[in-house]
């Protein structure tokens, strides 16, 4: 996938909230998203930030149709996706999105190639063999080529984190859809998680969604969208054409995320 | 390997302890389904073959089903004639042995034609009313199971002397009589001989061991006071089943009563009916108990496994894909189940059956248990499919699982 050079697309974009207001049904209704408007294009690096409770992550679930809004709709690429059947909403999640938590989610009783090709075996658009190869690749582009056959329980935090974003790519997806990814890591790995994430949208042309509250990984990414509450209060988005360059080579460890050409 | 079955063995081998229970759950259950089908249809075939052993498969008689037409009413079809005395029939079966010679011609079997009379054995001043049975020894042993009955002397040795008897032991024991007694036999028409007793027989079934003396042919058609007299012929047929086919031929074709095994059993029969009903009731209940445990293992498994479901469900996998790998565990769970009580229903049976049951009256018996695969086809079929429903609905109850209510809940 090719992005348009720098400035955010003008086209349809990757994905887009309209009016999106989710509010949980009980005896005191919680609203936890309030009429939510946002485009997200190809290839941003978008940080969504606010205080606990502000309901980013409940936004993070709406985008990533792990969630059904109350009120308004997603769209991926122009598409509604309100309608859609539980399994063509699966199927979408399978194929255009990837999800990274805060805690690792991977299965336990299965080995971290098994873990990270698992997606790749749902959509079943690959053979095996090529299924095991990109398994190996993706993992061995983000350093855990040595890895590959241990279980989830014997790799570190960031090892393991770094095996649930190679997960979320293994079926190629356009949008990364970000949890607190480094929120649960020290500070070392937490850089090498965020590192992984800038560069799958720099060299890898792709969509990068987190959701964080660090503000020191918030200020490094190309946009910043607050929200207070469950509504969007800021959205500020920063220049970065000319550190493309500067960036890139300077990375020794995972250089080239994608084997795939971007 | 589908990665549902690859899911579903991966969490059934990691759960190795609690899939072991579930699997010596269903196992339990197969296999005492399998035994409790095989020890009732084998003491009810038993039950049957002792049956059928006992009395004969048909049996002629020398009744009608109706009463004879009076005289006047076959020659006026709308005579009907009341208060007047039957026409008093010449007893016995017309040409006993032309009508033997008959149905030999067609029936496969054995046929012996033997004398019934009523009498009274009188020995030692005491009396019993005894049913005395002329037989021939020679065709008896073809259709009753007389000659192995014999407790003491032989059946031959109603040859040996004149007016030879041979008593049922019980009866024998009511009057006092021992082989060798002399005893006094006593029709309700005035026929009086005296007879040696030169046997006893136990036939296991206290009414008979009671009530019956055998005696020859020709000494019951004396004391019937008819000579050539035959009133009853009983077949002993290849194929038991053919019973009801044959005796219907038989009556048909000569006009006698002709009662096969199955009428003269009917209420046993129909008991047997019951006796069905509640076998597969019980062995019904037994799955359904072992089904419970498999409900019980895949409900723990997806509640376990609840956040893997939120997972892969968040992954992009579908409640279809989900509830099928739950499905396939209960599948995995109860199909080994079934193979492993197939082998425990097995050991069941052969323990059972090698089990000796000594009785003082009979040979030494063993539990009657009855091989059929049709018991194995029917506990593993409801166990699978119990497994597979009880699998089933919490399968889809974990399938229906919201990811985001546990992603939250773990964050």
């Amino acid at each position: 996938m090719s992005a348009t050079d720098g400035a955010p697309s003008t086209g349809t974009p990757l994905i887009a909230a309209r009016g999106v207001t989710r509010i949980l049904p009980g005896i005191v209704p919680t609203t936890l998203v309030h009429d939510v408007d946002l485009a997200i294009g190809e290839n941003e690096l978008v940080a969504i930030t606010g205080p606990s409770g502000s309901g980013k992550s409940s936004l993070l679930y709406l985008l990533g149709l792990l969630d059904l809004p109350t009120a308004g709709e997603v769209l991926i690429r122009g598409r509604a996706t309100a309608g859609m059947s539980e399994e063509e909403r699966a199927h979408t999640r399978l194929a255009t999105l990837g999800f990274v938590f805060q805690f690792h989610f991977l299965l336990p009783e299965f080995t971290v190639l098994d873990n990270v090709t698992l997606p790749m075996r749902a959509l079943d658009a690959l053979s095996p063999k090529a299924m095991r190869e990109r398994g190996l690749d993706l993992l061995g582009s983000l350093g855990l080529g040595d890895h590959t056959a241990k279980r989830p329980d014997q790799l570190s935090g960031g090892q393991r984190q770094r095996v649930a974003v190679a997960r979320a790519l293994a079926n190629d997806p356009p949008l990364v859809l970000a949890d607190e990814p480094t929120g649960s890591l020290d500070s070392q790995a937490s850089e090498q998680v965020f590192e992984i994430l800038r560069d799958l949208v720099r060299t890898g042309g792709k969509t990068v969604v987190a959701v964080t509250h660090d503000l020191d990984i918030a200020r490094r990414m190309d946009r910043r969208i607050a929200l207070m509450d469950g509504a969007v209060v800021g959205d500020e988005r920063v220049v970065v054409a000319p550190r493309r360059n500067m960036i890139i080579p300077g990375r020794t460890e995972g250089a080239n995320p994608e084997s795939s050409p971007g | 390997m589908s990665l549902v079955l690859d899911v579903a063995l991966t969490h059934v081998r990691a759960r190795a302890r609690q899939t072991l229970v579930a699997v010596a759950g269903v196992a339990t259950g197969v296999g005492f389904s399998i035994m409790m089908a095989a020890l009732l249809q084998g003491s009810q075939q038993d039950f049957v073959r002792q049956l059928v052993n006992a009395m004969p498969h048909v049996a002629v008689s020398d009744e009608r089903r109706a009463p004879p037409p009076q005289p006047a009413e076959q020659f006026y079809d709308a005579a009907r004639i009341d208060g007047l005395k039957p026409e008093a029939r010449r007893r016995g079966i017309k040409n006993p042995l032309a009508t033997m010679a008959s149905i030999e011609s067609w029936a496969p079997g054995a046929i012996a034609p033997s004398v019934k009379v009523q009498g009274i054995l009188r020995y030692s001043s005491r009396d019993v009313a005894t049913s005395i049975v002329g037989i021939e020894p020679r065709r008896e042993a073809a259709v009753s199971e007389l000659p192995k009955q014999i407790r003491q002397g032989s059946l031959a040795a109603l040859y040996s002397t004149t007016n030879a008897i041979i008593l049922g032991d019980r009866l024998a024991e009511k009057i006092g009589a021992r082989p060798g007694s002399k005893i006094t036999v006593q029709t309700s028409d005035g026929i009086r001989l005296t007879a040696q007793v030169v046997g006893l027989f136990h036939a296991g079934v206290r009414s008979v061991d009671e009530t019956t003396a055998y005696v020859l042919v020709k000494t019951g058609q004396i004391l019937a006071g008819q000579t050539g007299l035959v009133n009853e012929l009983r077949l002993r047929l290849a194929d038991a089943l053919a019973a009801p086919g044959t005796a219907a031929r038989i009556e048909r074709e000569t006009g006698y009563k002709s009662v096969a095994w199955q009428e003269a059993s009917e209420d046993l029969l129909n008991a047997f009916v019951i006796r069905n009903i509640i076998m597969y009731t019980v062995v019904g209940a037994i799955l359904l108990v072992a089904s419970f445990g498999t409900y019980n293992i895949i409900s723990t498994i997806t509640h376990e496994k609840a956040r893997d479901i939120a997972i892969m469900k968040s992954l992009g996998l579908p409640e279809r894909t989900v509830r099928r790998i739950f499905v396939l565990e209960a599948g995995i769970i109860g199909c080994f189940g079934a193979v492993l009580g197939f082998a425990l229903g097995f050991g069941l049976c052969v323990a059972l059956g090698s089990v000796e049951i000594r009785n003082p009256f009979t040979d030494v018996t063993h539990i009657p248990i009855a091989w059929s695969p049709l018991h194995y086809a029917m506990a593993a079929g409801v166990a699978v499919v119990s497994s597979l429903v009880a699998g089933f609905l919490p399968a889809r109850r974990a399938a229906r699982l919201h990811p985001v209510e546990i992603i939250r809940g773990a964050t």
